[in-house]
């Protein structure tokens, strides 16, 4: 099955955080990209840049309506993205649990439904 | 063979193997309620042909048959448009000569299917009783004191997300027995839990029993399997009839229990104990063979009430345990010791059984008694023991 772990955790720029955590966290997330990759369970990984580089974008009554920032202005904030393809759940749990920022924030762990593949919608 | 006779056969083995052939049919596609609806198909087509083609051979194996039969019909109908392949583990082993206690690991993984960890806490006992013991939701939500429809809901919603969250059949490996056992221990004690709470109508101890039995029978090797099937066992065994008065256990008279529960349950705490590995069920259950021992020697030893009771709180330092072990403190060190316990508890002001427990050893104590045995009363929503409160206060 394949599943998403959200990356969820609050946004520290790079000097409240300070050179050293930021490069420990980097360290980190290269090991773990690895083990994933390694296991052959890495189907994608995508670290995102801070929210405050998103631009949201609604055109619900038709009308194009972009305005600057997140689709919810939370203390904690989708920080990447990895998709892997494992057997069922307990083993997307133990990948999720090994994420560096598990630490200092939460993974959120949703299975695939469909995916779009050689032109067309697929059983994921 | 006569009607009557093919539809018990059929009742019978409905009663015995629901929860295997549950499991075996679920695993493939984690769809419970698929596997319920093709076995309910079975099930039917068994009581329609039976009597009058007479019982297989292997009730089991062609209830299997036909119910894998069905689940492969409609996989296939243009509704499912899924590619699961359904290679059963087990497909290799003739259902023709199925004995009826196979798939051992297959019932023993539904189990812990129902306890997983991404399984709501609250729909996991009904879950098991659902789909290991085959009760209809009607039953489950009026042991519960659930609306009918709320229980459906519930159960419909784990089962779909055990199907789409991916969560395996499989039994977890022994290195993550430590977290993954003790849910499934409290799930099956939450079915002896819910049947002494609510309802007496719709008692679910003998449910509990044929889990906690069904549990001790996979794993006989685990202490703490074995302590929850002796706690029920004991538990059971004193358990007051429907509508009877309440009587505190050290009170009742040892030829109102039920000798063959408690001989049963004595020997599911022997063999966990020769284990040596003490636990909480074990425990629990080993507090409770204390106060039944008076049925053989005649009186308590509360000297050992204490000291398990202080073990108890050790291992589980629950609400529930801590008043428990006051009280044993009491029973020994007289009242006073007891209600500075009680004090040290801090149990919240709406926890009945601290307020019933200080009740009774201020009163024992020659204190005054009056308002704690009035927010005793308040809190208690059973009857028997409210009007045995009432009549402690007015001595």
């Amino acid at each position: 099955m394949r599943y998403t772990l959200f990356l969820h955790y609050p946004e520290m720029s790079e000097e409240q955080l300070g050179r050293e955590a930021l490069e420990a966290g980097m360290e980190a997330f290269r090991a773990y990209a690895e083990a994933l990759d390694e296991a052959g369970v890495l189907r994608s990984a995508e670290v995102l840049q801070p929210s405050t580089a998103s631009t949201t974008v609604t055109a619900r009554d038709g009308a194009l309506h972009v305005q600057d920032g997140p689709f919810a202005d939370t203390k904690d904030q989708i920080g990447g993205s990895f998709v892997i393809e494992v057997d069922g759940l307990d083993e997307a749990l133990d990948w999720a649990g090994r994420a560096p920022s598990a630490t200092w924030g939460a993974v959120e762990v949703r299975p695939a439904a469909v995916r779009f593949v050689d032109g067309s919608w697929r059983p994921a | 063979m006569i009607d009557a006779d093919a539809r018990a056969v059929v009742a019978e083995v409905v009663a015995r193997s629901w929860g295997r052939l549950i499991a075996v049919l679920a695993a493939p596609t984690r769809d419970l309620a698929l596997a319920e609806d093709v076995l309910g198909d079975a099930v039917e087509r068994a009581l329609a042909t039976w009597p009058r083609d007479g019982v297989p051979m292997s009730p089991e194996g062609w209830l299997l048959t036909v119910a894998r039969r069905r689940r492969t019909d409609v996989l296939r109908s243009a509704a499912q448009r899924t590619s699961v392949p359904l290679d059963d583990a087990d497909a290799d082993t003739p259902a023709e000569d199925l004995p009826a206690d196979a798939f051992p690991d297959r019932l023993l993984a539904l189990l812990f299917v129902c306890a997983h960890p991404g399984v709501d806490p609250a729909a996991r006992t009904p879950l098991m009783l659902q789909t290991v013991l085959g009760l209809d939701a009607r039953r489950i939500a009026s042991a519960f004191a659930v609306p009918v429809p709320a229980m459906a809901q519930r159960l419909v919603r784990a089962k779909r997300r055990i199907r789409d969250a991916g969560i395996a059949f499989r039994v977890p490996d022994r290195a993550r027995w430590g977290e993954r056992l003790p849910a499934v221990l409290e799930a099956v004690y939450g079915a002896y839990a819910v049947g002494r709470e609510r309802g007496r109508d719709a008692d679910l101890r003998g449910e509990a029993l044929h889990l906690a039995r069904l549990l001790a029978e996979l794993l006989a090797d685990d202490p703490e399997v074995l302590g929850l099937a002796a706690l029920v066992h004991l538990a059971a065994a004193v358990d007051r009839p429907a509508g009877a008065a309440y009587v505190p256990l050290d009170e009742q008279d040892p030829a109102d229990w039920d000798g063959a529960l408690l001989a049963e349950g004595e020997a599911h705490l022997r063999r966990a104990a020769a284990l040596g590995r003490p636990g909480r069920f074990q425990l629990e259950a080993a507090l409770r063979s204390a106060h039944t021992a008076r049925a053989a020697t005649g009186s308590v030893d509360h000297e050992a009430v204490r000291r398990l009771s202080a073990a108890l709180v050790r291992v589980s330092p629950t609400l529930g345990a801590r008043v428990a072990h006051a009280v044993a403190v009491a029973r020994v060190d007289g009242p006073r010791a007891g209600l500075a316990l009680l004090d040290e508890v801090d149990a919240p002001p709406t926890f009945q059984p601290a307020a019933a427990a200080r009740a009774a050893l201020l009163a024992e104590a020659g204190l005054d008694a009056t308002d704690a045995f009035a927010s005793a009363i308040a809190l208690t929503d059973d009857p028997a023991v409210r009007a045995w409160l009432e009549r402690q206060a007015r001595r």
